[in-house]
């Protein structure tokens, strides 16, 4: 019974972390974007009069969201119109439960993993629920009876089914190297050290592995450099026949992946929650130094450096997000077929090689 | 607990592939199949091999179905078959699924009987399907590679010439 109630912890808080993240995520976004072009953003929104940086303003577009219309075109095929959203919402949810957050703590002699579905084959299960969101691009295209619509959203099948080639391939050099698709499995074997002192990152063995992955993973949330199913100066996308909470939903889709990708690169590339020299006793430097800590503390370490790991990599993309122009469709096919996809079976080739000597 | 998931999972999966048979528009077939294909992934993961589960998902409801559904929907058929025709595909589409029908009962019949449990219990691992694909199955393995490749170049074939005309 404990063990059920142990998990039921997990998943809230899981979930909790991950909408309370995507929330500010929106916040963040527009924040930085001003930056980048010159402007103070969102700093109205308030409560008491109290106004800080307009952090409350997450809630204040929620609360719009949920109070407008929801409205379903007479034209459409109503009950795959709702459905969709629901589908990419409940596709890119639901792989937090492969993420590991953390190290194994002990309470009272259980041994409690920081991870909700640790599976021996974790990697292919959130690339699995990755692929099954596109279902939720099609069908809204499609169940809209928009021409608009459905070019975004066979724009977005075409693009998202390219681009999960050279995605899956990238990994494949990355799981010779740790091999294992356990992800707890990856990011313990992260934890040694290289030579004695390198911390032995996903970055450092698969740097063009890294930067394949990236590219197709940015390519998989649909965001500018990549959003030619949303398109928002021509075609508007996919979700133009969606309204309120519906359209929140997609939007939300859209924060949700930049976290997930962020939280893959983070667990797949460096080194998930270890912090460098970082063992279950202490901090053990290579050149002698040790500093030894309690075992909440390494944990807390531990998951602070996942969560700003995160951070970091969400930043990075809103970043390229407002950066970028958009790329034309043929360079984006280009892009996938013709560079990243021979480029990491070159990794593989080249991480084979390597290995075997 | 199992039990009561494996009727809800096989329910759903029969249905949806009568509603794939019966149902008139193909992109809501294409659908059936693809929920269809979503309760075999979830049957194979009861089962214990969580790999074959989600390869299942990965690649039929993942890939092949999305590019389906992807032709479905930019062709958009809407007379389906004509007349004349709908006659002898009847017939060949019955002699079809007879003989499909006799071989599947005939394999049914032909296997010994396997408890729940042991059917998946060794073996399912990543590590082992990998190993037993490139020791005992090596030669099927690469001789289907070698076949897909070939239908892939046949495909491009067959779309080049209709260029040339």
């Amino acid at each position: 019974m404990t063990d059920i109630g142990i998990l039921l912890i997990k998943i809230v808080l899981a979930l909790v972390w991950f909408l309370v993240l995507t929330l500010y995520l929106t916040w963040a976004e527009r924040k930085e974007s001003a930056v980048i072009q010159d402007r103070i953003g969102a700093n109205r929104a308030s409560i008491f009069g109290i106004r800080i940086l307009g952090l409350f303003q997450p809630f204040a577009d929620a609360i719009k969201m949920i109070f407008k219309e929801d409205f379903v075109p007479v034209f459409s095929r109503k009950f795959l119109h709702t459905l969709a959203p629901f589908l990419s919402f409940f596709f890119v949810a639901i792989t937090i439960a492969a993420i590991p957050f953390g190290d194994d703590i002990r309470i009272a002699g259980k041994t409690i993993s920081l991870q909700i579905f640790d599976a021996n084959i974790g990697l292919l299960f959130v690339l699995a629920m990755l692929s099954l969101g596109i279902y939720g691009i099609i069908l809204s295209g499609w169940a809209s009876n928009n021409r608009f619509a459905l070019l975004g959203s066979i724009r977005g099948a075409a693009q998202l089914i390219s681009y999960e080639v050279a995605l899956g391939l990238s990994l494949v050099g990355l799981i010779m190297v740790y091999p294992s698709l356990r992800l707890s499995e990856i990011v313990r074997a992260q934890g040694s050290l290289l030579l004695g002192f390198f911390p032995a990152w996903g970055v450092f063995l698969q740097p063009l592995g890294f930067i394949i992955f990236l590219f197709a993973a940015l390519a998989e949330t649909k965001r500018v450099p990549f959003d030619l199913p949303e398109g928002e100066s021509e075609i508007i996308g996919f979700f133009a026949e969606y309204g309120g909470l519906k359209w929140g939903l997609f939007m939300m889709t859209d924060f949700m992946e930049i976290i997930i990708v962020s939280a893959l690169l983070t667990t797949l590339f460096f080194g998930g929650w270890q912090v460098p020299w970082l063992s279950t006793a202490g901090f053990e430097f290579p050149w002698g130094w040790k500093w030894h800590l309690g075992p909440w503390l390494v944990t807390a370490l531990e998951v602070a450096a996942f969560n700003i790991k995160v951070f970091i990599f969400c930043w990075l993309q809103i970043l390229i997000r407002w950066t970028y122009p958009r790329l034309r469709y043929d360079q984006l096919m280009d892009l996938g077929w013709k560079l990243l996809v021979p480029l990491s079976l070159l990794n593989i080739l080249g991480t084979a090689i390597v290995m075997s000597l | 607990m199992m039990i009561l998931l494996f009727f809800v999972l096989s329910v759903i999966c029969v249905g949806s592939v009568l509603g794939m048979i019966i149902s008139k528009n193909q992109a809501y077939s294409a659908l059936f199949l693809v929920l269809a294909f979503s309760c075999l992934g979830g049957l194979f993961g009861m089962l214990g091999a969580p790999f074959m589960a989600v390869v299942q998902i990965i690649i039929y409801a993942g890939a092949i179905m999305v590019l389906f559904i992807f032709v479905i929907m930019m062709i958009n058929l809407r007379k389906g078959i004509s007349p004349e025709r709908k006659k002898w595909t009847l017939a060949v589409s019955a002699v079809i699924s007879v003989v499909l029908l006799a071989e599947l009962v005939f394999a049914v019949l032909g296997t010994p009987p396997m408890p729940y449990t042991a059917a998946f219990s060794s073996g399912t691992s990543p590590t082992d399907i990998g190993r037993l694909l490139f020791t005992k199955y090596l030669y099927p393995f690469e001789i289907t590679s070698v076949l897909i490749i070939a239908a892939l170049v046949g495909a491009i074939v067959l779309v080049k010439k209709r260029e040339k005309e």
